[in-house]
């Protein structure tokens, strides 16, 4: 049976901004006339905890959430938490993750070492991994917040997002004096692509 | 045209929508942005009350009063507010009500998981339930419906999932709804003895009425389709169920207390394998199985936590994705922590240090409990921390009380901590209590509370005084302290804790999320000076990393907020201000 939805799961650590990226991604889908479900974490989790966060859009959408084995992309803010939910992923999905390592504090306190070779062990697991610094290129960009922005201009690159309409929704959702910055990082997202 | 919306969003839109004018709650994930939306319409009134009984008060009041009116809590905030919920189901309404309990299957925010579909059954009043955002919005309206007709409050149960999930709606107009007229009626409203006696004849009459009504209403509704296996389910595992078994039987119930019993008994007869499908508690299972119908529920499926399409697969089509990869089992947990600097951080290294037994209480510094900081032994529900330190004191004696302090937040001291520390005072008492006062209700997301003299719409009001508050009480050792002063605050404790005295000590300090002048202060570590003790690792803040190779502690600038705590934790001076 062939997918006849999109599945996105975006993953990081509380405070990275998941939530902007999927609010653009899901008003880009709206605007496309899918039906979208979106899957937020709220309450204790985002004070630095693992969060996720569920895109799905397509003809008809039931569950908010996504079934492990289904997602088309995984979308990664950090490297811990792209393994983390790895078997979420379809065989042949794609996986995005962002070069930004957030030390959990059982790595901070001492307990239990980083795994430093995890983006090498998610590439030889899953053959479609793109590891993007997000963080880099929105400094460029003249701010690091801008990282989850970048991460969306990767996102409709891969996905084959409509342009203007992603455009749309940046420039809709965040504060007005971060538009410019934003649709840079956007551009230079999507940039890294396409190069 | 459709748009997105939350489950929460979309059940303020139904209540307006529905003519609703008054709403009422007190902040709690998954059911914060119910009130908080529903506040910024016109013309209506909106407030975060100080707990979940006075919320379904000031609701009652209204409904008597003649409005529409919206509450809305947390699941463990009903048990706050049942008091008045189980007489209310006697009174009955005037102007309908409809309660919002939002469940939290999977504690993803919460002290327990309890099924608040129990107390529909238990208080004898009608619960909904919808399985995403458009039926929220019309179950909300529908529900302020069945309040007025069958003269009763309506429970619109929710969970996290569906509170949390946006999905797509499409809006009604707003009703006009004129409020209703106000008639003394002691009868129906005072509820003595005599009275409640003639109302619990009414309240048994409206549960068969209302049972009548859930077999017809469309809120029920049956997919007839492969008969080999029909699913009975509700809420957001409907959508589940519509996810991982295409082309299987279901009756959706919209409706779970009243049951409708002859619906779902013609739906087992039709069927070849009857199967329930309900997060948490057996609560239509058992009912089903007590009329002798043969179904299959909880033998399958857990009593534990949020369900999920995958779940139904592994179940009922033995699929297993479960670690494919093998990488899950040596993922370091993320548990979530205190921000880079928050204001509680200094204070449980400080309880941790003083070797303090610690009664704590539910907000962000619950945080304060997880490893590295320790700094919790107990934690049961709002503003139990007080009384539960006046217990452990009369069960150990006044010497143990001077090694131990109550630790509370602003909000929830507000919430049910004052009566406690009437207790204390009362009973004679020698706690401490230690009320962490960061101007908001932080964990649910900056809410407005009494103290900090906002309303709901950001409106000045009178602020509640905390100080003087403690003092009128009768508790005559009063100290508010900086928790970034670590020395302003052992000094304190260890004079309030040696005293045979009740003491109350106010850390003051807003949320480092509220606080929006930067310190300005930056910070580095001398590695000259840093021995690699580690000591401000174990504060567990991010704005400060250990780098293993070099065995030197180095600050994390991106997430350094300049608070100032490492620097007096560093036993070597090793962490400096930057010149800039």
């Amino acid at each position: 049976m062939s997918k006849q939805v999109t599945d996105i799961l975006i993953v990081g650590v509380g405070g990275q901004g998941t939530l902007l990226t999927s609010r653009i991604l899901a008003d880009v889908a709206v605007q496309m006339g899918y039906d979208v479900k979106v899957s937020e974490v709220h309450g204790m989790a985002q004070r630095g905890g693992s969060v996720v966060t569920q895109v799905r859009y397509g003809k008809k959408v039931y569950s908010p959430i996504i079934k492990k084995g289904d997602a088309d992309i995984l979308l990664a803010f950090e490297k811990l938490e792209a393994a983390r939910w790895l078997d979420y992923l379809k065989p042949d999905g794609m996986v995005i993750i962002n070069d930004e390592r957030v030390d959990p504090l059982p790595v901070m306190s001492g307990k239990v070492k980083y795994p430093e070779d995890i983006v090498d062990r998610i590439q030889n697991l899953v053959p479609n991994t793109r590891l993007i610094n997000a963080t880099e290129i929105a400094r460029q960009c003249g701010n690091t917040r801008a990282a989850n922005v970048v991460l969306v201009g990767v996102l409709a690159a891969v996905a084959s997002l409509p342009v203007q309409e992603m455009k749309n929704a940046i420039q809709t959702l965040v504060p007005e004096k971060a538009i410019e910055i934003n649709l840079k990082a956007f551009e230079e997202g999507m940039g890294v692509i396409a190069s | 045209m459709k748009r997105l919306m939350i489950g929460n969003e979309a059940i303020a839109r139904g209540a307006y929508e529905a003519g609703a004018t008054v709403a009422a709650a007190y902040p709690g994930t998954p059911s914060t942005e119910i009130v908080s939306s529903f506040a910024e319409f016109d013309d209506v009134y909106a407030e975060w009350s100080p707990n979940e009984k006075v919320a379904l008060e000031v609701g009652i009041g209204a409904s008597i009063g003649g409005a529409r009116t919206l509450v809305a809590m947390k699941h463990v905030g009903v048990n706050v507010a049942a008091d008045p919920l189980y007489t209310f189901a006697y009174t009955g309404v005037n102007g309908g009500l409809v309660l919002i309990s939002a469940d939290d299957p999977g504690m993803h925010s919460s002290q327990n998981e309890q099924d608040n579909r129990g107390y529909g059954r238990f208080a004898k009043i009608p619960v909904l339930e919808p399985s995403d955002s458009q039926e929220a919005l019309e179950f909300c309206k529908m529900g302020f419906d069945i309040s007025e007709k069958f003269d009763t409050p309506v429970m619109l149960r929710i969970t996290t999932r569906l509170a949390h999930s946006q999905t797509m709606v499409e809006v009604g107009s707003k009703q006009e709804y004129e409020i209703k007229g106000y008639k003394k009626n002691a009868a129906k409203y005072v509820m003595l003895p005599a009275n409640a006696r003639a109302r619990h004849v009414e309240v048994e009459k409206r549960m068969l009425e209302l049972k009548e009504y859930a077999e017809s209403s469309e809120i029920n509704w049956v997919e007839l389709a492969d008969t080999s296996i029909g699913i009975i389910t509700s809420g957001v595992p409907y959508q589940y169920v519509k996810e991982a078994m295409p082309g299987v039987s279901i009756l959706k119930l919209g409706m779970v207390n009243p049951l409708p019993e002859t619906l779902i008994k013609e739906f087992a007869q039709k069927v070849d394998r009857l199967l329930i499908i309900e997060e948490l508690e057996p609560v239509i299972e058992d009912q089903i199985k007590s009329w002798g119908i043969q179904v299959e529920g909880k033998e399958l499926f857990s009593l534990l936590g949020e369900y999920s399409p995958e779940l139904i697969e592994k179940v009922l089509k033995g699929v297993n994705n479960e670690d494919r990869y093998g990488l899950v089992k040596e993922i370091p947990g993320r548990p979530p922590l205190l921000c880079p600097g928050c204001p509680h951080r200094g204070v449980f290294y400080t309880l941790r240090k003083m070797r303090l037994m610690v009664a704590g209480d539910i907000g962000c510094y619950t945080l304060g409990a997880l490893s590295p900081l320790d700094g919790m032994d107990t934690t049961i529900c709002m503003g139990a921390s007080i009384g539960t330190a006046m217990g452990m004191e009369k069960a150990r004696g006044e010497e143990f009380a001077e090694k131990m302090v109550a630790v509370i937040g602003d909000s929830t001291f507000v919430h049910s901590g004052i009566t406690p520390l009437i207790d204390i005072v009362y009973n004679q008492g020698t706690s401490t209590v230690l009320i962490l006062d960061n101007d908001t209700t932080a964990m649910t997301g900056h809410q407005e509370h009494p103290a900090t003299g906002k309303t709901i719409t950001n409106q000045p009001t009178r602020k509640l005084d905390l100080v003087a508050l403690v003092k009128s009480i009768g508790i005559e050792n009063v100290q508010v302290v900086d928790p970034l002063k670590l020395d302003e605050l052992q000094n304190a404790l260890k004079e309030e804790l040696a005293r045979r005295e009740p003491s109350v000590i106010i850390a003051k300090r807003p949320c480092a999320l509220i606080e929006t002048k930067p310190s300005g202060v930056k910070y580095y570590v001398d590695p000259e000076l840093c021995t690699g003790c580690k000591i401000c690792i174990r504060i567990g803040c991010t704005g400060i990393n250990f780098l293993d190779e070099e065995r030197i502690a180095v600050m994390n600038d991106n997430n350094c907020a300049g608070c100032g705590l490492c620097p007096q934790i560093c036993k070597f001076d090793a962490i400096k201000v930057l010149e800039v």
